[in-house]
């Protein structure tokens, strides 16, 4: 047993691993947000990471602590990673206090991604809330990209405000690659001559899709993505094509400090982009 | 039939008065010998230098919410159950440093925990609690990413497991097929008899360690002692908790009232995953010197009963006892099947004693599946 346990631990990744990480630039995005582009001090450690979209950092500030944020750039558009944060607590307010030029910590990258390589051949259906858009920028990316692989490609934000959409400069450019992009907001202001309401009526009134074979990723607050769901399953979509981000407290990234369970699923590890079937039992279930 | 079976073929006698060698070569190995020893009116795992340590002559009487140590009418010397430590105390202990961070020359820089891990030889391992480590190796050594601290102090340790010879009332290690007799995953067995220990090598190195010591060829009366002392321990359990269709049982049963019961009693105090041998939880948090530039990490036991444990983004996910026992009770019995294909629970009764309100969990088991609806293709 003793040499059991040993030849595993040979072969295992190290969690707290952390590199030194640049701030290259800081994009002010809309209120309470912006956009961190971080270098790898060590290049060959730059050059040696890869992520795919969907995954996340845990980005550190020491005396501070760590936040769990999902990577929002591909490669492809950055020279840096790019993290858009929001302020929510200690460590993301103590975030805003750098300057380009400072050093952090990152861990990285974590958890599972989006099924970008099942969306080949099908229609695609991304619907985001607020921050939540963050998260599946990368995959607007990657839809972008090798573009006649895809059936048709919608992107359904909501926001609370106009002035709270969030990379709106970049509609413009997903709508040139072929992304159309359909946006709604909460409250509108008298400029604005958009959807008002949630993000679920833009699924329901959706039309140029075929719902039984494509493929829909949602990333927002979890009330919205349950009501997303809800719609989505009503509009045909096959609950194996439906995928979510979820988010919990994270503190390792990895599955060994537990917080972050929902049933049997460390959302760190497992997740954070999970196939909705596999998460259903548990969406429903209050405080669990 | 000359009494030597199978099983028994092998095994040595090792006399009370050879046992001090055996703490001295251990030392002369370089490990710290952790075994019992008596500390506030409880049996708990530290440092043990003399046979002296051992809680000779006192034994442990346990209810659901009730801790008692007592005198022996005899001089035994691990003729105790199980106290309120656990092995995890050393192989997973709190606090912990697990990095540092220093700022060099204007940048941060960053260093894993590179502190040389203490080499232990635990003295007095039962077999529920063999079972405890190996569901931890399970958590932190069988994934992708393996804890360095649990690695380092885990591949290091030797295990000298001593069988038990009573049970508290609070014991189901049967239920659970961990116990209560040590069948593997330890260097050295023993089995205690009035003037010494029987003696079964799990390992090489046990093996080695034995050969140094002064030892004879176990008698068949000696033999025949040790089995009737270990099946004394196996007639004395009296709880049982059935675990057929379990996870099931209790992942389809999420909203059962029997929640809100059991929340009515739960004070939500974490005892029950402290004492656990294998809860894993734990939380990092900053260690700064005043002028911020030089942070340590250090890693503290949490627990899923904690109600920041949860917390996320302006509010906890698990904001009620409801939800934090069923968080715990699910996660113990149920998912944790679903993450490491094993029980999270061996069967040592420590979280029905060391409750304060003395919830019993084969008790909450009993009450859903009680009444619970009868699920198709479950159970």
């Amino acid at each position: 047993m003793r040499d059991a346990s040993r030849s595993a631990a040979a072969a295992g990744l190290r969690p707290w691993r952390t590199h030194t990480v640049r701030v290259r630039e800081i994009l002010a995005e809309v209120e309470g947000v912006a956009t961190y582009d971080l270098a790898f001090r060590d290049e060959s450690a730059g050059a040696a990471y890869r992520f795919a979209p969907g995954q996340f950092n845990m980005l550190y500030l020491p005396g501070a602590g760590e936040c769990a944020i999902s990577i929002s750039e591909d490669r492809a558009t950055s020279a840096g990673y790019r993290h858009t944060v929001r302020v929510a607590g200690n460590v993301t307010k103590t975030l805003t206090g750098l300057r380009p030029g400072d050093t952090l910590g990152l861990r990285g990258p974590f958890g599972t991604s989006w099924p970008i390589t099942d969306c080949i051949g099908r229609d695609v259906v991304l619907v985001a809330g607020g921050i939540g858009l963050a998260p599946l920028r990368p995959a607007i990316g990657s839809l972008m990209r090798n573009a006649r692989q895809f059936g048709r490609r919608h992107l359904l934000y909501g926001a609370r405000s106009p002035e709270s959409l969030l990379y709106w400069r970049q509609y413009e450019e997903w709508s040139q690659a072929g992304i159309r992009v359909h946006t709604t907001v909460d409250r509108a202001d008298s400029r604005w001559t958009g959807h008002v309401g949630v993000a679920t009526l833009l699924l329901e009134r959706l039309d140029a899709i075929d719902a039984r074979n494509a493929v829909l990723m949602c990333c927002g607050p979890e009330v919205m993505m349950r009501f997303t769901i809800a719609a989505a399953l009503n509009r045909g979509f096959a609950p194996d094509r439906i995928w979510v981000s979820l988010e919990r407290n994270m503190q390792c990234g990895v599955g060994l400090c537990g917080h972050c369970q929902m049933g049997g699923e460390f959302v760190c590890r497992d997740g954070p982009v999970f196939r909705y079937d596999r998460v259903a039992p548990f969406l429903d279930v209050e405080a669990f | 039939m000359n009494g030597h079976s199978g099983a028994d073929a092998g095994q040595r006698f090792l006399h009370k008065d050879r046992f001090p060698c055996l703490l001295e070569q251990l030392e002369a190995m370089g490990y710290s010998v952790i075994g019992p020893t008596l500390d506030q009116h409880a049996i708990v795992y530290d440092r043990i230098r003399s046979v002296d340590d051992l809680p000779r002559g006192w034994t442990d009487e346990q209810q659901p919410g009730s801790y008692r140590v007592r005198r022996r009418t005899d001089d035994a010397w691990f003729g105790y159950v199980v106290g309120p430590h656990s092995w995890k105390g050393y192989l997973f202990p709190t606090p912990v440093v697990i990095a540092r961070a220093a700022r060099e020359g204007g940048d941060w820089e960053f260093k894993e925990a590179d502190d040389a891990p203490p080499k232990f030889a635990f003295l007095g391992v039962r077999a529920c609690e063999i079972a405890a480590i190996r569901v931890q190796d399970r958590v932190f050594l069988a994934e992708s990413y393996v804890d360095p601290i649990y690695e380092g102090r885990r591949t290091r340790a030797l295990i000298v497991a001593v069988n038990c010879e009573q049970a508290a009332s609070t014991c189901f290690c049967p239920s659970m097929g961990t116990g209560p007799r040590c069948t593997s995953g330890f260097d050295l067995a023993l089995t205690e008899l009035s003037d010494g220990f029987v003696v079964e090598v799990g390992t090489a190195e046990g093996a080695a360690l034995l050969a140094t010591l002064d030892s004879s060829e176990a008698s068949i009366s000696q033999l025949r002692a040790a089995q009737a002392a270990r099946r004394s321990a196996s007639e004395q359990i009296e709880r049982s908790l059935d675990t057929r269709g379990l996870r099931d049982l209790l992942m389809d049963n999420l909203e059962h009232p029997r929640w809100d019961e059991t929340a009515s009693r739960c004070l939500s105090c974490a005892n029950c995953t402290m004492v656990c041998p294998t809860c894993f939880c734990g939380s990092v948090e900053e260690v700064s010197d005043l002028a911020g530039g030089r942070v340590e990490r250090r890693r503290r036991w949490d627990s899923c009963f904690n109600i920041d444990f949860s917390y996320m983004n302006g509010g906890h996910v698990r904001d009620s006892i409801r939800s934090r026992y069923r968080q715990w009770l699910t996660h113990k019995l149920a998912s944790w099947n679903d993450q490491f294909g094993t029980s999270g629970c061996v069967g040592c009764g420590r979280c029905i004693t060391w409750c304060p309100s003395g919830i019993d969990l084969t008790e909450e088991v009993l009450a859903i599946r009680g009444d619970a609806p009868v699920s198709e293709g479950s159970s």
